[in-house]
């Protein structure tokens, strides 16, 4: 958008050379200049049309959130309210952003298949471009966090940064291996293996359940895109040492020992005691 | 290497290897008097058993753990100078560490061998206190801490005790997270002491938590002064263990005054080095295969990050699980000062716990008044309440055991962390109370089926007619060799209740009639040799 400015003013004069000398036309350099300004008036238009875009991509969002008000309201709406004035059964979404949508509908926590203590992870319900419209049609009704840019969720920032700052901030539920975590009345922390990205930073930036908010002043967009290049390393990198045993600790180490390694020995030793009959 | 042919003139003519080893033999005995101690050990009897070969995994292991810490200690730096970590693990490039968790870093990422080491370490350690525990269960239910080997069961405990100790001290090392908060919780338990416990953290850490000083002091616990009373332990323990010598179970030619099995030389010797590879080489496996305590994942130590499922390595798993067990709210302020019940309890509790075990073998010799030597290991059936009373304990230490993954059972269960913990809570005071009953009926139930096998034969399944039109079942006899393992057994009574010297019955007395009385009253007493000819004469 910084580089339509100038070009766009530069078309006025061109369009004004055009209409002064419209005699030149067989002047050996008309070619030339016929493609110079057929270049800059395309070029300008398609700047203003970039900068003063609003009209035709609000009717397009029209659409998506006249879609999204549709699938609102036959999936949606008994719990939530057809005004996203939430009821008995569900909370309000008024304010809650598209990126709480894209959260809750896009991992398939929303629509709730059954109460519990918490929303889990299913089978998404809707295709990709049912889930935006819906989120379009939620982000229309009142203001919210929105669906994060694309450069966020690239996984190319500081991994050890994005560590340290999912050791202070996200480890004490998640685990430090994001093998997730248990929490008060059957709820817990689910477990952040292969999670896609722009849910990681929906739900950093809008706290679902039991998370908390980590808003943009508490942890920078650069942070969130540090967190998720530390989650992207944890993804591809092979555990170092072997077969992690599930990443769990402690627990599933001394449960191996005694289990597969004191059993084999036990095993061992009975096989080195028997007697041939 | 023969030398019979250039020497014909020489009848019996010994090859040089054999005259080099008796002249070497001779060369040492006649400096040191070794013979005697060679004759005395190289003809140690050792029977066999697999139970009997839990002992020697614990050794083993300790071994390998030697060899690797050996290891370990030329590269890792016990200190916690600050230093920023530029090694090869990318998230931790650049970040501030104490030098304790660079080095293990390097160990495991920028040294050849170092990862396989660290892991043969602390899986080897894992087993150690593991088969250390497998082994002493099989002691106490087998009853061979009974005289003259309760001071070798007290060694053993203390070598149990050693033996966490070493763990502990080694899992707080690295100075990372996960066992920064293991310290985090000794701390606390240390400070929750009255009166003395700040002092004690103070002086611990030298300073305010965490301070700068924690892993040199415990490196030096760790790789010195423990190990040193380790090893010393083991060879009383091993001492004792010749002198004593070894039980056996009841069978045909084993009585209280022999021992059948091999010689430690050669045959147990052999079979004893072989079994030392078998050991390494199932933990040289198991380290390279899985990975154990990726201090990596963690990340260096900070005390404001805790991780969810922050554990103790299993054998601590006990002490955690009694804090996690406490109800809520248990502290009173007294005098402007608050008491910590539920850090003080549970430091009652343990220490109450562990004195059972170590000085139960005490404890039962008093109450069955018994001074006999005993070498003939009992089978657990046949003492009924001994058994019972280990199931119990057993129960006791696996409540505590299992409170301290709460947090992970709940999740991988899908139940709500509070059930877990109240379902840890009352199985904790009532899981050993069943346990204790069920197991003493299913005790006396086998005893009661041997009794019955011992004397009528077991059913063979084939039925028969009689002249008459009665149907019977032919009821097959044991030959001599298995009755003798079903019947011999000792047979105890309750103690009966005595005046002493002076005509006069002390409450020492009464107690010990009473503990007596619940300890023998309902026993199946072992089939008497008479008992088998009179049911032979009705078949």
């Amino acid at each position: 958008m910084n580089k339509g400015t100038p070009r766009s003013m530069a078309t006025k004069p061109a369009r004004q050379n055009r209409r002064q000398r419209p005699t030149g036309r067989r002047h050996p350099l008309a070619t030339v200049a016929l493609i110079v300004v057929g270049l800059l008036a395309t070029g300008g238009t398609y700047a203003l049309f970039t900068t003063s875009a609003t009209a035709e991509t609000s009717a397009a969002a029209e659409a998506t959130i006249e879609d999204g008000n549709k699938l609102f309201a036959a999936n949606c709406a008994t719990c939530h309210g057809l005004n996203l004035q939430g009821s008995t059964q569900g909370p309000s979404l008024i304010g809650v952003g598209a990126a709480s949508v894209d959260f809750q509908v896009g991992t398939g926590r929303m629509p709730l298949a059954a109460t519990g203590p918490q929303a889990e992870k299913k089978p998404v319900q809707f295709t990709e471009e049912q889930v935006s419209a819906l989120a379009e049609y939620v982000a229309s009704k009142a203001p919210g966090p929105a669906i994060p840019s694309d450069e966020y969720l690239q996984g190319d920032g500081d991994a050890a940064e994005g560590a340290e700052l999912f050791r202070i901030n996200c480890a004490m539920c998640h685990n430090v291996a994001g093998a997730g975590g248990a929490l008060t009345e059957g709820k817990f922390a689910p477990p952040l293996a292969d999670v896609a990205a722009n849910h990681v930073y929906d739900a950093m930036l809008v706290g679902p359940q039991n998370m908390p908010v980590f808003n943009d002043t508490n942890i920078t967009p650069e942070q969130k895109a540090n967190i998720i290049t530390y989650l992207k390393y944890l993804d591809e990198t092979p555990s170092v040492g072997g077969f992690g045993l599930g990443n769990l600790g402690p627990v599933s180490e001394g449960l191996f020992i005694w289990i597969f390694g004191l059993g084999a020995i036990v095993a061992i030793t009975i096989w080195l005691t028997a007697r041939s009959n | 290497m023969t030398t019979t042919e250039e020497r014909p003139a020489v009848a019996v003519q010994k090859s040089r290897g054999t005259r080099f080893t008796g002249w070497a033999a001779n060369y040492i005995d006649e400096r040191t008097s070794i013979s005697g101690i060679v004759k005395e050990v190289g003809r140690k009897i050792f029977p066999d058993h697999w139970s009997f070969m839990l002992g020697e995994v614990a050794l083993y292991s300790f071994i390998v753990i030697l060899l690797s810490g050996t290891f370990l200690t030329f590269f890792f730096q016990a200190t916690m100078v600050e230093v920023e970590y530029e090694g090869s693990y990318v998230p931790l490039k650049g970040i501030e560490m104490s030098a304790a968790m660079a080095s293990t870093l390097d160990l495991s990422f920028d040294i050849r061998g170092g990862l396989l080491m660290r892991q043969v370490h602390h899986w080897a350690a894992l087993l150690f206190v593991a088969s250390i525990g497998l082994h002493m269960l099989r002691i106490y239910f087998t009853g061979a801490y009974r005289k003259p080997r309760e001071i070798n069961w007290l060694i053993g405990f203390v070598l149990f005790v050693l033996a966490m100790a070493e763990g502990f001290t080694g899992y707080s090392l690295p100075d990372d997270l996960l066992s920064g908060n293991g310290l985090r919780i000794i701390d606390g338990m240390v400070k929750g002491i009255p009166v003395i416990g700040t002092w004690i953290s103070y002086l611990l850490f030298g300073g305010e938590f965490p301070g700068v000083d924690i892993v040199g002091r415990l490196y030096v616990l760790h790789i010195l002064i423990l190990p040193a009373i380790l090893v010393a332990a083991i060879g009383v323990h091993m001492l004792l263990l010749i002198i004593n010598k070894h039980t056996q179970f009841a069978g045909p030619g084993r009585t209280n005054d022999n021992v059948v099995g091999v010689p430690i030389m050669p045959v147990f010797a052999a079979k004893a080095g072989g079994f030392f590879f078998i050991i390494f080489g199932v933990i040289m496996l198991i380290a390279s295969l899985f990975q154990i305590n990726p201090v990596w994942t963690y990340g260096p130590y900070d005390p404001s990050p805790v991780s969810a499922g922050t554990q103790p390595d299993w054998y601590i798993g006990f002490a955690d699980g009694a804090l996690r067990l406490v109800p809520p709210g248990w502290e009173t302020e007294f005098l402007g000062a608050t008491f910590s019940w539920n850090i003080i309890v549970p430091l009652l509790i343990l220490p109450v716990f562990l004195g059972l075990v170590a000085f139960y073998p005490f404890i039962e010799a008093w109450i069955t008044g018994d001074k006999r030597e005993h070498h003939i290991a009992d089978r657990p059936r046949n003492a009924p309440t001994r058994t019972a009373i280990g199931a119990a304990g057993v129960t006791f230490y696996a409540m505590l055991w299992a409170a301290a993954s709460s947090d992970l059972i709940a999740t991988h269960f899908r139940l709500s962390i509070e059930g877990v913990i109240h379902g840890c809570q009352v199985l904790l005071i009532v899981g050993p109370i069943i346990a204790y009953f069920m197991t003493k009926r299913i005790c006396i139930g086998l005893q009661k089926k041997d009794r019955e096998i011992a004397l009528h034969g077991f059913e063979s399944g084939r039925i028969v007619r009689l002249p008459g039109g009665e149907y019977i079942e032919v009821h097959e006899q044991l030959d001599e060799y298995q009755r003798w393992k079903l019947v011999s057994y000792e047979d105890y009574v309750p103690l009966m209740i005595r005046p002493d010297a002076n005509g006069r019955i002390s409450i020492n007395q009464r107690m010990r009639a009473a503990a007596s009385g619940w300890f023998f009253e309902d026993r199946i007493a072992p089939v008497t040799s008479k008992e088998i000819e009179s049911s032979h004469h009705e078949h």
